[in-house]
């Protein structure tokens, strides 16, 4: 199968569905002839032009706000936010309007909008672009949340997210623009709610959102040498959560770790340990351990950058110790 | 596309809606103070022609956006009584089904996108709407009405300079109260509240927001200007909320004088002001108005007793209208 870049992939969602409906059009900071700081977009302006392709002067509450508008009244936006951190500046567009309208309205009105953002620490880019937000959003109930872990699952969740009738918040993680994934030359779409068992095994269940996947899988490789056996698992979208994957693993396994790039504290990690808990607890072998980014704002210097986010060798250290039992009497 | 009103029908029209907006709300203000409507409400009485000199230059597709005072728009853009009247009560048959409230109501069949909470929350959403317009090259025109509080947000500037640059076919209406809550609009909003449109470049008018002709005569005006692209324009009315804050903001001698509201009651009332010329032009006499505010009267009245007797939702819809794909999201 060809392999294509993340960023590839996201370009060739976008135009595929913009070929597809005439209502799907992309509005943001530099989106047009720049086609983004990240050349994500290069190409469409050119296709579909200054009207579908929509660039805003610097005021993000702004062209998100009139996101919602034009998706309650007929087309359908794919907003481009140039960095995950700037979610801040529109959260009231975000969470007060587009999250609520359906609900609010008894079910009469509809915002079908994406917001494409990004996430992803390492970049030297310090504490106000370099956040991941995710969790944040997640807690808002009426948002959908995916989280691609390859150009394979960019495309498909973002075809999905732009036939989707709610706001979805997409968030790509930059460091991964480059990589290179399988993806299939015909049409495919990834539903949301679907975790994906990137990896079987039978010792420890390691589960990992977005960048964090490959983390896990590197864990995974680590482990293996050793004899241990994991299991990865992707859930690509945490709302809609793939409960039952996950907790059919732990089960299985009797251990887990789950493992985001997001702050450690009140995220996704511990929402998923606490499901697991809940609900599989008399499977369990062990708590489920958390691993996020650390509860500290993102470095610059990358001396310290580098320690704020889980690598694999970290997991794996910590998946050692709970397949050899070393974690149930930590204090 | 709607005409100035000329003929006597549609000025009766106007009359009536204007007393059906200050019918509703001497119904709700009574509803709270007999302690038979859960929480709070803004009411509109005293800003009636603002409400009905827009919305009747308006097409039904026109869409609007509202505010938390937003009882008057949504009467004068064609809701119905009942509905509404269920709605604030919070029971099933309600616009949104019991689930917005006062502050939320949306009537989407009339193309009321939604009262809104957030002070200045709409402003991108009716430019938002008016973007789909253009995107789609449809006609319809929206109007964002809002009061002299929300001045000092900073979407308003956002969306303006979008909505200019793009030539959206949007009217900025600001209800200047003389209020901001319990604080005098002079105290919040430095220099001109036009030049602050008229620094993008968008034709803005103060008028008398008590003179239901003269607001209407302007809109009708303005709309099809805008239909034509030649949007957008920005109103400031200048008008007079009877009521405090809210229906519960009764002791408010600290921030404005009762002679000061006696002023306006009895010498600027708009309803009062129209029903002298409409029998002073031979359009109606005393006794046909009379009996057409009876009728109002009834009908209103009616209304309230068919929504205190509706019944509640059933509280299995909590969890309904998060999503319009999960029929129940906590299943």
């Amino acid at each position: 199968m060809r392999q294509i870049t993340l960023s590839q992939a996201v370009n060739e969602a976008l135009a595929e569905e913009m070929r597809r409906d005439d209502t799907v059009f992309i509005i943001g900071e530099d989106v047009a002839e720049a086609g983004t700081p990240f050349k994500v977009l290069s190409g469409l302006v050119e296709e579909f032009g200054t009207n579908r392709v929509v660039d805003t002067p610097i005021a993000e509450p702004g062209f998100m706000g009139i996101a919602v508008g034009a998706a309650m009244t007929g087309a359908r936006p794919v907003v481009d936010l140039m960095f995950g951190d700037f979610i801040f500046l529109i959260m009231d567009q975000l969470c007060n309007q587009a999250a609520k309208t359906h609900y609010m309205s008894g079910g009469k009105l509809s915002v079908p909008l994406v917001l494409r953002t990004n996430m992803g620490a390492t970049r030297r880019s310090a504490a106000q672009h370099s956040q991941s937000l995710h969790a944040l959003v997640a807690h808002i109930p009426g948002l959908k949340v995916a989280m691609p872990s390859s150009a394979y699952e960019a495309k498909g969740l973002m075809k999905t997210a732009i036939r989707d009738n709610n706001p979805v918040v997409i968030f790509e993680d930059k460091l991964m623009y480059q990589d290179k994934a399988p993806v299939p030359e015909e049409e495919f779409l990834i539903p949301f709610g679907e975790a994906n068992i990137k990896r079987e095994g039978t010792d420890i269940t390691l589960i990992g959102t977005s960048s964090m996947v490959q983390v896990c899988e590197k864990a995974a490789e680590i482990l293996a040498a050793e004899g241990i056996s994991a299991e990865v698992i992707d859930p690509r979208t945490i709302v809609p959560l793939d409960e039952k994957t996950m907790l059919e693993s732990a089960r299985k396994t009797s251990r887990v770790i789950v493992v985001d790039e997001g702050h450690q504290s009140f995220g996704v990690t511990s929402e998923i340990a606490s499901r697991i808990n809940e609900k599989a607890f008399y499977h369990l072998d062990a708590p489920v351990v958390r691993m996020g980014a650390m509860d500290v704002p993102i470095p610059f210097s990358p001396a310290l950058e580098d320690i704020t986010v889980p690598t694999p060798e970290g997991v794996a250290a910590k998946a050692r110790m709970l397949v050899g039992g070393e974690m149930i009497n930590a204090a | 596309m709607a005409k100035t009103k000329t003929n006597s029908e549609d000025y009766l029209r106007m009359y009536r809606q204007m007393v059906r907006i200050r019918s509703f709300e001497d119904n709700a203000n009574q509803l709270y103070l007999s302690a038979k409507m859960p929480g709070l409400t803004h009411m509109y009485s005293g800003e009636e022609a603002v409400a009905v000199g827009i919305c009747e230059a308006l097409k039904t597709t026109d869409k609007i956006t509202s505010t938390h005072r937003g009882h008057g728009h949504c009467v004068a853009k064609g809701a119905d009584f009942k509905e509404m009247f269920c709605e604030l009560l919070g029971k099933e048959e309600g616009y949104c089904r019991g689930k917005g409230g006062s502050m939320h109501i949306a009537d989407q069949s009339n193309g009321n996108l939604g009262a809104n909470a957030i002070v200045g929350g709409s402003m991108g959403i009716a430019t938002g709407s008016a973007f789909t317009a253009k995107m789609l090259g449809k006609d319809d025109v929206t109007v964002c009405f809002f009061g002299d509080g929300a001045t000092a947000q900073g979407l308003m500037y956002e969306v303006m300079n979008m909505a200019a640059l793009w030539n959206l076919p949007v009217i900025y209406a600001c209800e200047n109260n003389g209020y901001s809550e319990y604080t005098k609009t002079e105290e919040i909003a430095a220099g001109s509240i036009t030049a602050r449109a008229e620094a993008f470049g968008i034709e803005a008018h103060q008028i008398d927001g008590q003179d239901v002709l003269a607001v209407n005569k302007l809109t009708t005006d303005l709309v099809a200007r805008a239909r034509k692209g030649e949007g957008p324009f920005f109103l400031e009315l200048m008008t007079y909320r009877y009521h405090g804050h809210h229906v519960g903001d009764i002791n408010r001698e600290y921030y404005r004088t009762k002679a000061e509201e006696k002023d306006w009651k009895e010498n600027r009332d708009p309803i009062i002001r129209f029903r002298a010329h409409l029998v002073n032009e031979g359009l109606a006499t005393e006794a046909e108005i009379d009996a057409m505010n009876a009728e109002i009267a009834k009908d209103a009245e009616d209304a309230v007793q068919y929504a205190l007797d509706a019944k509640y939702p059933d509280v299995s819809e909590v969890d309904m209208h998060v999503f319009t794909d999960i029929k129940h999201a906590l299943a």
